[in-house]
């Protein structure tokens, strides 16, 4: 096959990742794999929308044109979104997000480029749910005195009885474990999916298959990317609260 | 005890059908998410895109478990770990 999901050709039925050359790191045998490929496509197609948008902006008129409409669109509807669930910190953290939100979103989608989505690797959504947990972590210890975040940590029983303590660590270990799974799972049954489809039907998979692509490129990538966006946020701007520094 | 390599694949696959029987937490899950958000857009049609957006977002995140199963079927019949 191959003609479903390209940088994934060879055997009847492969979505995996396959390494494309090796290199050698300090001894150690490292490999560049499709994944990074795709990464770098997504990356300069994202570079190319950016100088286009910056070219547009910077001749901006008054009555927006075509061009000029969308990329306000875009920045109008991003921050609509973080201002409306970070409140009074969506400022310093609009830049983080609309990145993340952009770039997760044309991961997931470049599918219908016929790339294997790099969400759909592991160590691509890991690095994203492990800089939510930092900034979590952060903003924690800014925003909170030491004795609250303790209290937290021990949080139905008094702070003087830590028994319920390892069980609260687990729970925050876990986040970014659960926000980085639910993201590649996601994708990655979709992307296993539309393998088996082409891999195991053949030439009957012609045209029809668009449908599906709806649901698991377009549908289910823009969903997963509003939850990772939604879920970051909600996590952050607990941990800053009403805004008072310690 | 050494069994054969057929015995062991087969068996990975028994058990990646028994994974995904985990999807029917989700399912009736959002099932009920879904019913609620339509009797509450039916009781204040002006609140149905933030009901939406709460919606979707519950749902997606209620999602998780039943991919868990779908991610243990998948490395059992993919990457076949259980293999010697």
């Amino acid at each position: 096959m191959g003609h479903g999901i390209l940088l994934s050709g060879g055997a009847e039925v492969d979505f995996n990742i396959h390494g494309v050359f090796q290199y050698s790191f300090f001894g150690h045998p490292v490999w560049i794999t499709t994944s990074h490929i795709c990464i770098l496509i997504v990356m300069l197609l994202l570079v190319a929308f950016a100088i286009a948008a910056n070219r547009c902006m910077a001749k901006a008129t008054e009555v927006p044109g075509s061009f000029q409409n969308v990329v306000e669109m875009i920045v109008d509807k991003l921050d609509g979104m973080v201002s409306g669930s970070m409140g009074q910190a969506a400022p310093r953290y609009f830049n983080y997000i609309g990145t993340i939100f952009i770039f997760i979103l044309v991961s997931n989608i470049s599918g219908l480029l016929g790339l294997r989505p790099p969400t759909a690797d592991y160590g691509v959504t890991l690095p994203m749910a492990i800089l939510t947990f930092s900034l979590i972590h952060y903003n924690k210890w800014k925003y909170q005195k030491p004795k609250t975040i303790w209290a937290d940590l021990c949080s139905p029983l008094p702070p003087w009885l830590p028994i319920w303590m390892p069980i609260n660590v687990i729970s925050a270990v876990a986040v970014p474990i659960s926000l980085s799974l639910r993201l590649f799972a996601n994708v990655l049954s979709g992307t296993a999916m539309m393998a088996l489809l082409y891999g195991l039907l053949g030439w009957f998979a012609t045209a029809w298959p668009a449908a599906l692509h709806v649901y698991f490129d377009l549908f289910s990538g823009a969903i997963q990317t509003y939850v990772f966006c939604m879920l970051t946020m909600t996590y952050i701007s607990n941990e800053i609260g009403d805004g008072t520094r310690r | 005890m050494d069994f054969n390599e057929n015995f062991i694949l087969g068996c990975s696959a028994i058990g990646a059908g028994l994974a995904v029987i985990a999807g029917i937490g989700p399912g009736v899950g959002q099932g009920i998410a879904a019913g609620h958000a339509a009797a509450a857009v039916g009781r204040n049609p002006g609140a149905q895109p933030k009901v939406m957006q709460t919606m979707l977002l519950g749902q997606a995140v209620a999602e998780t478990t039943g991919l868990y199963g779908l991610l243990v079927a998948i490395l059992l019949m993919f990457v076949k770990p259980l293999l010697p």
